[in-house]
């Protein structure tokens, strides 16, 4: 059983790198989670990009699920808002392609554009 | 749905879409023939009968609504597959109580699965909702409530990454020492 005290520790740590970095805009990814989604694997999708996120230690991006986008055809579906609000959807996603993803879009700030709903429905 | 992870997943959301702010999930094994009974409860808007009623039916849910459809007849299907049931009680205005019960040994029954992830998973989407997580068995017993933690974690956000990971691997140990050896899958 892990311990509160396991859990304070973490408060104290995070409450000193907390007074170092600067506040971001955040950027958004948000994750259909709806049935059609999961029954499709959006969650081991969902699992790479958090993975990916903490292995390149990205704090600054919130990863976070909603309902039936309304593409049940094309899931695992998931929408990244950037920090200037665009938006771009990929579609019938794995956690490989979220993983590059990550490197792409979030890092490099290209977005793939051959996993995007646009570049499938074509 | 190939796991309970999954349907707890897909369940939930039916609760945050209802606008819970307090949502409990517990797992018990409990009974003989031994049951493994999956719960969640919120004090979301809740159904009246009639809609109560339909919910159970793919084909008579209201397309508007978005927040039932064929997740609690896949639900049901997974129960009823394992010798087990689907019972829902609602109250319009204070809540719903959903229970899905297999037979542990039943060999159709589904695995639990990744639950420690979906939980966390759900923590770190919806982190303002008060989340209170429950195992019980002959064995032993487990519980983690997030009001609780966001007392200790005063002034962190429970949806911090290494917070998270410590729910994770605290409701993985609970797991593991309330149904090792209870349930196959777990060891």
């Amino acid at each position: 059983m892990k311990s509160i005290e396991e859990l304070k520790a973490i408060r104290e740590k995070t409450l000193k790198e907390m007074s170092i970095r600067e506040n971001d805009d955040k950027v958004r990814i948000v994750v259909g989670m709806a049935t059609c989604g999961i029954a499709a694997g959006a969650k081991p999708v969902m699992s790479a990009f958090i993975d990916e996120l903490n292995k390149r230690n990205i704090n600054n991006v919130n990863v976070t699920m909603t309902g039936c986008i309304g593409i049940c055809r094309l899931e695992p579906v998931a929408e990244i808002f950037d920090a200037n609000g665009e938006k771009t959807t990929y579609v019938k996603l794995d956690a490989e392609k979220a993983r590059r993803i990550v490197a792409e879009h979030i890092v490099n700030q290209k977005p793939v554009t051959e996993f995007t709903v646009g570049a499938a429905e074509r | 749905m190939k796991d309970i992870s999954l349907h707890l997943m897909d369940i939930a959301q039916n609760s945050i879409v209802a606008g819970a702010d307090r949502i409990s999930i517990s797992l018990s094994v409990q009974g003989d023939p031994q049951m493994l009974i999956f719960e969640i409860l919120d004090n979301g808007k809740g159904m009246d009968a009639e809609f109560l009623k339909k919910v159970t039916d793919p084909f008579k849910t209201s397309r508007t609504t978005r927040n039932v459809g064929l997740g609690i007849p896949l639900l049901m299907q997974s129960a009823n597959m394992a010798g087990g049931e689907l019972i829902i009680q609602s109250e319009l205005g204070k809540g719903t109580k959903l229970q899905a019960k297999f037979e542990v040994k039943h060999i159709d029954r589904i695995p639990l699965g990744d639950i420690s992830e979906t939980i966390k998973m759900l923590i770190m989407a919806n982190p303002n909702i008060s989340w209170s997580i429950h195992f019980t068995s002959q064995k032993d017993n487990f519980t983690l409530d997030t009001d609780e933690l966001k007392h200790h974690l005063d002034g962190v956000s429970i949806a911090n990454n290494n917070v998270l990971e410590w729910i994770q691997n605290t409701i993985t140990d609970g797991i593991k020492s309330v149904y090792g050896g209870v349930l196959d899958e777990v060891n």
